[in-house]
């Protein structure tokens, strides 16, 4: 309840005081989601340039990424769109520099990997408050019911901001995005795959919607 | 062997939401398998991922979380989810249950809408390793 009227009280801010150009619009998801993938493919399709390094490797993105003023236009060119686009590391509850010997890591870099990485969680969670919109990138080759996913889900309703969810990884077999629909049936949910820019373009359509 | 711990939510009711984290954290720490009566809030939820990756060290690598909430279930509806939410309001979110397992007992919580699979780690493996 709370948190519903702290949501409504910042949408209703924001309304007097934030102008367009200051919208930042957030990447959220687990790890491995390919968030930055995403990312990367809007920084180079809006500004010609990639946004961060890609890696098989968990935790990857390690430290919240922003890209300003990027500017997107609609389907037929009438609309613009100014926006701050921030990936963030991905939100776990776990982390074991173990897991990152599987790929040859020495110990002190996995160790060190794991710490940056416990730190880029806690990043991605204080920057919630700050977000007007959020991309929330689910690997659509996973199980959607995961706590972290619906746990920062029901954060982003609880702050009243608008959600869209992809199902990332629609490239691959395994890939359902009808169990990721199942899982949020309140929401919009729509397959695209990143990395070979599947179903991008209606994403950008479907942006305009959310924060248009 | 594995240990459950059941936590009524009479436990945690009175505490504020930092004591109601601690409180779980400290038993999941332990090794143990926390079972809680009802939920936490989403804000407390994110809090508790918060404060685990904070004190994450050489020994304590995370935990595994899954909530199990039937009121959020969409087959609830008119007049019985207004009384679930009423009742909530006053009394908390006692409703479903909440497992907290340590990442080093619990390997993955696998969560069906209405199931639940706690896949344990085989620490003979694990020890091995060391």
């Amino acid at each position: 309840m709370i948190d519903s009227i702290k949501g409504w009280f910042n949408s209703f801010l924001n309304m007097f005081f934030k102008t367009k150009g200051d919208i930042k619009l957030g990447l959220y998801g687990p790890p491995n989601s390919g968030k930055t993938t995403l990312a990367n493919k809007i920084c180079k399709d809006w500004l010609g340039q990639e946004m961060g390094s890609i890696s098989n490797v968990a935790h990857e993105t390690r430290e919240i990424q922003i890209k300003e003023q990027i500017s997107m236009k609609s389907k037929d060119g009438k609309k613009e769109l100014f926006f701050n686009l921030v990936d963030t590391p991905g939100i776990a509850t776990k982390i074991d520099y173990e897991d990152f010997l599987k790929f040859g890591m020495s110990e002190r870099k996995a160790k060190k990997r794991a710490k940056e990485a416990t730190k880029g969680v806690i990043d991605a969670i204080k920057w919630l408050d700050d977000m007007d919109a959020v991309l929330v990138v689910l690997d659509s080759t996973q199980d959607p019911y995961s706590q972290v996913n619906i746990t920062i889900i029901g954060n982003l309703a609880a702050r009243n901001i608008p959600v869209l969810i992809v199902g990332n990884k629609s490239d691959l077999k395994r890939s359902n995005i009808k169990k990721v629909q199942a899982a949020f049936p309140q929401y919009e949910v729509m397959g695209i795959s990143a990395k070979y820019g599947r179903n991008v373009k209606k994403m950008y359509e479907k942006l305009f919607k959310l924060v248009g | 062997m594995v240990t459950l711990q059941f936590i009524p939510y009479t436990e945690i009711e009175a505490l504020s939401s930092v004591g109601r984290i601690r409180k779980l954290l400290n038993i999941a720490k332990k090794n143990k398998i926390v079972l809680l009566q009802g939920r936490l809030s989403k804000d407390e939820e994110t809090e508790l991922i918060k404060t685990t990756m904070e004190e994450i060290n050489k020994e304590f690598r995370g935990i595994e979380l899954a909530v199990i909430d039937p009121s959020q279930s969409e087959t609830l509806e008119g007049f019985a989810k207004v009384k679930n939410d009423f009742f909530s309001l006053f009394l908390g979110n006692r409703s479903g249950f909440t497992v907290i397992g340590p990442a080093s007992v619990v390997k993955s919580i696998k969560k069906n809408p209405d199931k639940i699979e706690l896949l344990t780690m085989n620490k003979r493996r694990r020890s091995k390793k060391k």
